[in-house]
């Protein structure tokens, strides 16, 4: 009894970190007051670009990387037209998504059906071994791990630097930072660079720890539920890992209801996620003075530096 | 041997264009220590692009600035704070989410938050009368005291020239008295001053020297003291200021404008609710409200224009018909027009021609066809006569309207819904950054609307304009409007005790703790 | 050399007009690169994938085919998007919309076509329509946002139709395929075109594409769009609702959709299949931006999204390239238009940068 909770637990955390490092980096993005709504893309991007780098080297942690430079390269192309082009930035955003799911559809094309030895979760030595403290604690993907350790950093950077102090004034009103002085297109851009990296490192997890393999279109729509669950979140980090988790718990009642046996045809049961999101969505969308508190003020809008 | 003393800051032929304009043109200026130098025009004179280009916001194209005698480029806000300017903006750089800390401490270079800065903060408000609370949310904070943040931003660098664009605008009488004091306190200790303005007798109380632009170019220099008024507006616009005229009495007219004990929260978290207005405006008159914006002014507005619906359908009458529960459309077409505050995006669309935005307001006026089809000549005909009838200036009724200047365009605004033959007219600051031509143009065309016998509300945050204008004012505070009284049996000082909130005697005294004390 | 953007004093409407010419010329071009790199001979390749899909009678059958379902879909987005509402569901509501006429189709086998085929039509566009205003319900209803609802409900509603050919409506003639019966002929839409795959849904995109322009540029109701998503305090000002913008804005969207839904499974397909849309719902959304929003701009961009398509499909035959590549066109499409719309707004301005010596030289001789 015991050990299947704990295994559902595991599970949780495995699918809510997809989500995690997802949104955790468009969280960061739109502090800064950008809206890149390409997160479905640039996940696409990592997760191929993780796959075959991790393939065709043998290298997985290599192909990790790989994926999280590839993300943050094809944000900058998003970065380029709405922060120094003025270019609209939910018009980018869809572009961005849609090249990335059909630049990693192409590219990876070759390494459909190739199989890679997954990252496998911690094995700590004495630590996994304990009896129900070890698998709770100690037994997960690494990845797992990594993704507090970035909440962690974000929850700092946001609201215990002047960095983060600045980002998020950027965010709140950028025509007062750029009045002062600060620089508001270079800390824009680092914004979207992280948001990108993260969205490829979510990608690598999936193709190669959670899945593990590549196949087009494979991250089903994640992207979508992130943007949704930084909305959800109020921009507050803390409420995305809570949300993150809450959406794998989500994605998990298919698995379950289909190894229970349950009579609903799989199709309804892999709705699941996506009803959750619009309701939720739905219900954090009603209380717009909420929202008017914690939303960056300048989200969406272009910044020129003349005007 | 007596050395001639070194001006503070010099600038010698500053010019600054910009694509449609010439800001800036050959512009010289000299501050010297200690003084408080007034910068005097009219909108749209130059005067903001001017101080713009001291602080390092904005480059010119050619000229020089002085500091201390030295030639020096000031390519940046970072650059100017380090020199020692300060600058505190007409609209505010202040981030509502944020603290006041974090506010100061983001436009301090290199300054962290914590318990030192606090410390600072405190210290230096208090010492020249503006003590703000650094843990505070700027949203949190009323108009005047967000201006004090920003000024005490500057002076926790020590500024050696503090440079305050518009600053009195959004101060009640008695704050723009505590301003000035420290204003004096902060010359006497050598603190050179740049005051930006176009209000006449502020400059003459406050200022030593005063240098007046006009369209670009300096016009006079001069000891604003010495000078009366008339003189000083002589130099600001070239020709004498226009009066308005007013004819014999009005006809009584049928617009009756009645708000009957209207309460209204705001939408906007940091906005201002509405208490128990009560106010009638009656054919053949002009009632003016007077009061800082920022004092509820915008919700009234928009629940009188039916922009917000209100739940108590009769607590807003228009020509005897309960109206709260009525938009924008239906209520106009109960005969009631309306100028909005803002040009840009709200009374005009920019990117639409005058044509288009001709029918954004005046569909009613034959403009469109029983099944919906838009008739295009007739929309060109009412657009063209708007132009003619108010002499706006444009290249035609299909320019756009962001081609106009800003006095042609809320002229344009202010003939397009006097054309529609309205019963009742309420215009919400309808010359805030005009011309004064235009200005003076604007208030004849309401004066000549109650002549007609039309219900006119003018919301104005410009005493001059209510006193020339109106035949009744009140003023609106806190949420809460002053008993009605006429123009004249009242003054600018009773005015100012009135925006100051002292008209509240009876039942739950106004809080205090969030607003300026009077 | 500094290069640097400045802001026009007026929008060019040169560029205005260059801008999608411009990106397309750049897609091509990117295109001619692109095979190059993948070792293919670039001119051959580019008459493969541009010059001969459209070279035959049969071709141009399938160029126009194709364009239909996109003119449809373009044009109901627009028209929300110019009032800044945000469909990103087409490919969704054009599912809903042929489920609705296909399933009208196996209902109702022996119904005459001529009463048949507008009741589907009907039904596709109704079914588009409820799937549509679930998002502006949501919007209005409780300020969701309309660009994550309506994307979320594409993923239910391909879900639903899997659901639908895998089991009610499965063909129990088909081999145990997921996939419903044969639609009969009195439920496909007639041949315009002899020789080709051509049908009269052609002619209903046309003129779905001219009430658009109507409506648009003739009517109040249009203006009032066009105001709400210019500025929309301006729109609250002249008294035009949000929430009826929105609604218009969704279900305009959603209808058109639908139709092109029943297009597609009355017309080319002739059944109901698990997939019976290769993303035009998405490529409609590139259509609108590449055609400025403008109905004619619309027709001529669908006529280049349907290119794509085609050359994609014979690229994959001719060149065995895989047939990702359309939507990497697509995608490029759309980026090169961003970066030239640029243009339009602004200006490129180079500037020789001075040493600081003949900075200070300037300003010394004044």
């Amino acid at each position: 009894m015991i050990d299947h909770a704990i295994t559902l637990f595991a599970l949780t955390l495995a699918a809510g970190t997809v989500l995690v490092f997802a949104a955790l980096g468009e969280l960061v993005t739109e502090k800064a007051g950008v809206l890149n709504l390409g997160v479905e893309g640039m996940m696409l991007v990592g997760a191929v670009g993780a796959f075959i780098v991790a393939d065709d080297t043998g290298h997985n942690w290599l192909g990790v990387l790989a994926g999280t430079l590839a993300g943050g390269a094809v944000s900058l192309i998003f970065a380029v037209l709405t922060l120094s082009l003025m270019a609209n930035q939910v018009a980018a955003g869809l572009a961005l998504s849609l090249f990335g799911i059909g630049l990693s559809a192409f590219v990876g094309l070759t390494h459909v059906g190739h199989v890679v030895d997954p990252i496998a979760p911690l094995a700590v030595p004495v630590l996994s071994g304990l009896p129900v403290v070890g698998r709770l604690l100690f037994g997960h993907s690494p990845f797992v791990y990594l993704s507090l350790v970035l909440f962690a950093l974000v929850q700092w950077f946001l609201f215990g630097t002047r960095a983060g102090l600045i980002l998020r004034a950027i965010g709140e009103s950028p025509q007062s930072a750029h009045a002062i002085g600060h620089k508001v297109i270079a800390v824009r851009y680092a914004a979207v660079a992280f948001g990108g990296a993260c969205a490829g490192l979510s990608g690598a997890y999936m193709a190669l720890a959670y899945a593990p393999m590549w196949t087009e279109g494979m991250t089903a729509g994640r992207g979508w539920i992130a943007l949704a669950l930084v909305v959800f979140a109020n921009w507050k980090p803390s409420r995305v890992l809570a949300g993150a988790y809450l959406f794998g718990a989500v994605t998990l009642v298919q698995f379950q209801a289909q190894a229970m046996g349950v009579a609903v045809p799989s199709q309804f049961l892999a709705m699941l996620p996506y009803v959750a999101t619009i309701v939720v969505l739905a219900l954090i969308s009603r209380d717009a003075t909420a929202i008017r508190l914690n939303a960056p003020a300048s989200l969406g809008r272009p910044f020129h530096a003349d005007t | 041997m007596d050395a001639a003393p070194v001006p503070r800051l010099q600038l010698s032929g500053i010019t600054k264009r910009f694509p449609a304009v010439v800001a800036n043109d050959g512009i010289d200026l000299t501050v010297m220590p200690g003084e408080i130098h007034a910068v005097l025009g009219e909108n749209g004179a130059g005067k903001s692009t001017l101080v713009k280009i001291v602080y390092g916001v904005v480059r010119p194209d050619a000229g020089t600035i002085r500091w201390n005698g030295e030639v020096l480029v000031v390519d940046s806000p970072a650059k100017a704070r380090a020199l020692g300017i300060g600058m505190v903006f007409q609209q505010f750089s202040l981030f509502e989410t944020l603290t006041v800390a974090e506010n100061i401490a983001l436009a301090l270079d290199k300054s962290r938050v914590g318990r030192e800065l606090d410390t600072r903060i405190r210290e230096t408000s208090t010492r020249y009368g503006l003590a703000l609370d650094p843990r505070r949310h700027i949203h949190t904070l009323s108009v005047g005291e967000r201006q004090r943040v920003e000024i005490v931003r500057c002076l926790l660098q020590t500024p050696e020239l503090l440079i305050m664009d518009e600053p009195t605008s959004v101060l009640t009488p008695a704050a723009i008295g505590t301003l000035f004091g420290t204003l004096r306190r902060l010359a006497d200790e050598g603190c050179s001053i740049l005051y930006i303005s176009h209000k006449l007798d502020e400059i003459r109380t406050l200022c030593d020297r005063a240098t007046v632009l006009r369209a670009g170019r300096v016009t006079g220099n001069c000891d604003p003291r010495r000078q009366s008024s008339a003189d000083l507006a002589r130099m600001m616009i070239g020709h004498d200021l226009p009066h308005p005229q007013h004819r014999a009495a009005a006809a009584r007219g049928d617009g009756l404008l009645e708000v009957r004990n209207l309460s209204l929260a705001a939408e906007d978290p940091f906005g201002t609710d509405l208490r128990g207005i009560d106010l009638r405006v009656g054919g053949g008159e002009i009632v003016g409200i007077a009061g800082i914006s920022g004092n509820g002014q915008k919700e009234l507005i928009a629940a009188l224009a039916g922009e917000r619906l209100i739940d108590a359908a009769d607590a807003i009458v228009v020509n005897g018909i309960p109206a709260g529960q009525l938009d924008a459309a239906a209520r106009r077409a109960l005969g009631l027009c309306y100028v909005p505050e803002e040009r840009d995006g709200h009374g005009a669309v920019p990117e639409m021609s005058l044509e288009e935005n001709a029918l954004l307001t005046a569909y009613g006026q034959q403009l469109v066809t029983r099944w919906g089809l838009i008739r295009q000549r007739a929309v060109g005909a009412f657009a063209q006569a708007t132009i003619a009838r108010f002499d706006v200036r444009t290249a035609g009724p299909g320019a756009a309207a962001r081609s106009l200047s800003g006095g042609n365009l809320q002229k344009f605004i202010v003939g397009r819904e006097v054309l529609q033959g309205p019963r009742v007219m309420i215009a919400a600051q309808p010359t805030w950054g005009v011309d004064i031509g235009a200005s003076a143009e604007i208030r004849q065309a309401l004066i000549d609307l109650r002549d007609a016998g039309v219900a006119v509300l003018l919301v104005s945050e410009e005493l001059e304009e209510l006193f020339e204008v109106c035949d009744k004012v009140a003023v609106m505070t806190q949420g809460r409007l002053s008993p009605v009284r006429a123009i004249r049996e009242t003054d600018a000082e009773e005015l100012g005790l009135l925006m100051g909130g002292s008209f509240v005697t009876s039942g739950q005294p106004p809080s205090f703790a969030t607003r300026d004390p009077p | 050399m500094m290069i640097s953007l400045e802001a026009r004093s007026e929008p060019s409407r040169l560029m205005a007009w260059a801008s999608p010419l411009l990106a397309a010329v750049a897609t091509l071009v990117a295109g001619f690169v692109l095979f190059s790199l993948l070792g293919k001979n670039p001119v051959d390749a580019f008459f493969v994938f541009f010059i001969e899909p459209v070279a035959t009678r049969y071709g141009i059958g399938e160029l126009l085919l194709k364009s239909s379902p996109l003119m449809l879909c373009a044009l109901g987005l627009a028209i929300g998007y110019r009032a800044n509402v945000w469909n990103i569901g087409a490919e969704g509501q054009l599912t809903i919309g042929a489920i609705c006429g296909g399933g009208l189709a196996l209902w109702l086998p022996q119904l005459n076509g001529a009463l048949l085929l507008p009741l589907m039509i009907a039904a596709g566009a109704a079914g588009g329509i409820a799937w549509a205003a679930i998002p502006a319900w949501l919007r209005t209803r409780f300020n969701a946002n309309e660009i994550l609802t309506s994307l979320m409900l594409v993923y239910i509603a391909v879900l639903a139709l899997s659901y639908l050919v895998q089991e009610p409506w499965r063909d129990p003639e088909g081999f145990n395929f997921p996939q419903s019966s044969l639609f009969g002929d009195n439920a496909m839409l007639p041949l315009l075109l002899p020789g080709t795959r051509l049908n009269v849904g052609f002619l209903l995109a046309v003129a779905v594409i001219a009430a658009g322009w109507l409506f648009t540029a003739r009517t109040l109701a249009g203006f009032r769009m066009r105001v709400a998503g210019l500025a929309p305090r301006a729109a609250s000002y002249a008294g035009i609702s949000t929430g009826r913008t929105v609604w218009i804005g969704m279900l305009v969207g959603g209808a058109t959709a639908g139709i092109a839904g029943v297009g597609e499974v009355a017309g080319p397909i002739g059944q109901l299949l698990p997939s019976i849309s290769p993303g035009y719902g998405f490529a409609a959304i590139i259509v609108a931006f590449v055609g400025r929003l403008h109905p004619l701009g619309i027709a001529l961009a669908s006529l280049l999204m349907s290119l794509l398509y085609l050359g994609g499909e014979a690229a994959q035959i001719g060149l065995e390239l895989p047939s990702a590549v359309t939507r990497l066109f697509q995608g490029m499409l759309l980026f090169f238009l961003l970066a030239t719309d640029v243009f339009i707004g602004y200006r490129l301005r180079f500037r020789r940068n001075p040493g600081p010596a003949a900075a200070a030289a300037e300003s010394l001789a004044r």
